[in-house]
């Protein structure tokens, strides 16, 4: 396919005329481009649609719901987000999403710094069975989610923390999500060792070493880790359903089926706005690391 | 400052692979001692055992009158310069100078002083408020240097500094360092060093002394004068000395009492000032000439080898000469002025050996067999 910076550039340079063929290139590339752009506009907005939609629909009245199919609202209405928010519950929704922080924000803390741990341990120490543990925390990658939860739930029913937060936060605080761990390694693998041998000879011990300057050079790998929790957790529906049973410790994701539940005539635009609410942090904190999550690591400090 | 002592150093990988056979090394307080050798010879491993980078398998280090196997890095007295520089990305360079002393909780002020001072001596004053990043190499090095010489270490250490930078900035950077390590001396604070480089120039004009490694051995400790002059081996003699030492195999015999060499099916009586020193009897031998030490001669001359130029290599003030000897191709450094006497290749034409220069090398050790006292 011939793209733009496959025109000859220097023919601008040497201010000769383009010759027909130059011509002919660029004309190709031009129209390669128009109809490579539209193409990608189209399906750009194919994928979406359905948000823009469900913006727009949870501003409709819950009769417009389904009587007009364009997403911009004909009457545009709050009273969707203000039903919405006081829920069929004693609760308001708000209850809702304290609950899904008091999960959130432990497990992200948790992960972050329990995977930096593990993942400084396996990357540079040498140690009798490392290699069998690490074959463990790979294994534990490849497992099925579904497999261990029979027997995790008879394991946590037997500490008793049945119908609380724990068994949803602790084990990943414990660096239990080996994806987290085995990405946060592959990151530091390319970190060069000089910079903690640096620090070493300048006197720092192994946990100075960690704090003072690996971390900060894993910033980009552990603000993705966090990122990637933040937004799991947020959307996790299974792990609530099935440890939290009392409706005041529902996390968002169970309240929003709470909705659908109740009611017999389901109050879609409701459903929708507090969708939408619900979208509203995974994204925000999105668009906030996003920054962080795209640079790579800078390595300055190192050059050859 | 302090001194520093390998006895018998060892150091064998956990696959069984032994990269430092037994080294022993003295370096005295205040001395520049330079590693010198070719890549894979564990010049690097040695420095980092000094470090405590790597664990010693076997042996002692000593610094001062602390033998330091057990110590780690932060606890031995040492400073550390790396090639390629290793300074923290994300601190100012204020920040990467003054990490070690923050470390050890020294009071602000302090601090602020030796900052002010590293950075007045290596002229980076003007850097102190920017990131790693934007620093030019021979200003992160310098910063690295700094950042060595705020900590006022017993030891020194440098592991191949200045192999990053390009050929203008190495020589000046060269200079530098040496400047800094009489600067210190004067100031009656002499810097024990030990500077690991694959640069036999940076060893020649930088070392007090070198130590020549190859394979994880020591070949010879001397000063840079002694290592050129007095070879210990065939190895020292060709890897000091640009260019190269010409190694030619030869054959030792006495006839009547004088001795004879013979190589590339040419004899030459062994020329005076070489003689007297040989302490082997006859037989196969390692005859090495440093091309300075050829004189250009007509074919044919006595006490000269006849040879066929097959090269000339202008270089301004000289030339060098390649010519082969029988199945050997030599070099000799001659005068440019020589090449008035339209030289060509294809000539032939005679190299007589400087006797009190040349060397003879065991053909199988490679030990030099021409150190006899006497000359």
């Amino acid at each position: 396919m011939v793209t733009l910076s496959d025109l000859p550039s220097q023919s601008s340079r040497e201010r000769t005329p383009p010759t027909a063929l130059e011509q002919k290139l660029r004309r190709k590339a031009r129209i390669n481009a128009v109809i490579r752009y539209s193409l990608l506009t189209v399906i750009g907005l194919v994928m979406i649609y359905p948000l823009i939609w469900l913006v727009g629909a949870s501003f409709k009245t819950n009769s417009e719901m389904f009587s007009s199919p364009g997403f911009w609202p004909s009457e545009p209405t709050l009273q969707g987000y203000i039903d919405g928010w006081q829920t069929s519950t004693p609760y308001t929704f708000g209850r809702f999403f304290l609950n899904s922080m008091w999960i959130i924000i432990p497990k992200t803390i948790g992960t972050a710094i329990s995977c930096t741990l593990v993942a400084y341990g396996f990357a540079r120490f040498e140690f009798p069975g490392k290699k069998i543990l690490f074959a463990t925390v790979i294994a534990t990658l490849l497992l099925p989610n579904v497999v261990t939860r029979i027997p995790q739930y008879l394991l946590f029913r037997d500490i008793g923390w049945l119908d609380s937060f724990l068994p949803l936060w602790v084990p990943s605080a414990l660096a239990g999500d080996a994806f987290f761990v085995f990405m946060v390694i592959q990151f530091l693998r390319a970190i060069p060792r000089d910079m903690e041998e640096a620090a070493r000879v300048d006197g720092a011990n192994t946990l100075q070493t960690l704090i003072f300057i690996v971390v900060p050079l894993l910033m980009p790998a552990i603000i993705s880790v966090c990122l990637f929790q933040f937004m799991w957790t947020m959307n996790d529906f299974l792990g609530p359903l099935i440890y939290i049973s009392s409706v005041e410790k529902y996390p968002v994701s169970l309240a929003l089926k709470l909705s659908i539940d109740t009611t017999e005539a389901f109050a879609w635009n409701q459903i929708l706005a507090m969708s939408v609410l619900t979208l509203a942090p995974s994204l925000t904190v999105f668009f906030l690391a996003q920054k962080y999550f795209i640079e790579g690591i800078s390595t300055g400090g190192v050059k050859g | 400052m302090a001194e520093l002592q390998l006895k018998s150093v060892e150091k064998t990988y956990g696959n069984g692979f032994k990269a430092v056979h037994g080294i022993d090394l003295e370096v005295e307080e205040g001395e520049f001692m330079v590693l010198v050798g070719p890549s894979g010879c564990a010049k690097s491993t040695t420095l980092r055992m000094i470090a405590g980078l790597e664990t010693i398998t076997g042996g002692e280090v000593q610094i001062g009158s602390q033998v330091v196997n057990d110590l780690v890095p932060g606890k031995r007295g040492i400073a550390m310069v790396f090639q390629n520089y290793a300074l923290y990305p994300h601190m100012k360079v204020r920040r990467n100078l003054s990490f070690g002393l923050r470390l050890k909780r020294q009071p602000k002020d302090q601090i602020e002083s030796a900052t002010t001072d590293v950075s007045g001596i290596l002229e980076i004053e003007a850097l102190l408020d920017r990131l790693p990043k934007q620093l030019s190499g021979g200003q992160a090095q310098r910063v690295a240097l700094g950042r060595a010489l705020i900590k006022q270490p017993e030891v020194f250490l440098f592991d191949e500094p200045l192999s990053n930078l390009d050929a203008k900035l190495r020589a000046s950077m060269r200079v530098r360092i040496t400047d800094l390590h009489k600067r210190l001396r004067e100031e009656g604070r002499p810097a024990t060093v030990v500077y690991v480089t694959h640069d036999q120039v940076e060893a020649m004009t930088m070392g007090d002394r070198i130590c020549v490694m190859k394979d994880g051995h020591i070949m010879q400790v001397a000063d840079p004068a002694t290592l050129y002059e007095r070879p210990a081996n065939a190895f020292v003699g060709g890897f000091i000395g640009m260019p190269e030492m010409n190694l030619v195999p030869a054959v030792l015999t006495r006839e009547d009492g004088v001795p004879q060499l013979t190589t590339g099916g040419q004899t030459i009586a062994v020329p005076d000032g070489l003689a007297h020193r040989i302490s082997t009897p006859e037989g196969a031998v390692t005859l090495g000439m440093r091309p300075q030490h050829l004189e250009l001669t007509e074919a044919e001359a006595p006490g000269a080898f006849t040879a066929e130029i097959v090269n000339l290599e202008f270089m301004g003030h000289e030339v060098n000469l390649h010519a082969r000897l029988g199945d050997a191709v030599i070099v000799a450094v001659v005068p440019s002025e020589e090449l008035d006497r339209n030289l060509a290749r294809g000539d032939r034409v005679g190299l007589r050996p400087l006797g009190p220069r040349i060397h003879l090398f065991d053909s199988e050790t490679g030990r030099n067999v021409s150190l006899a006292q006497g000359n």
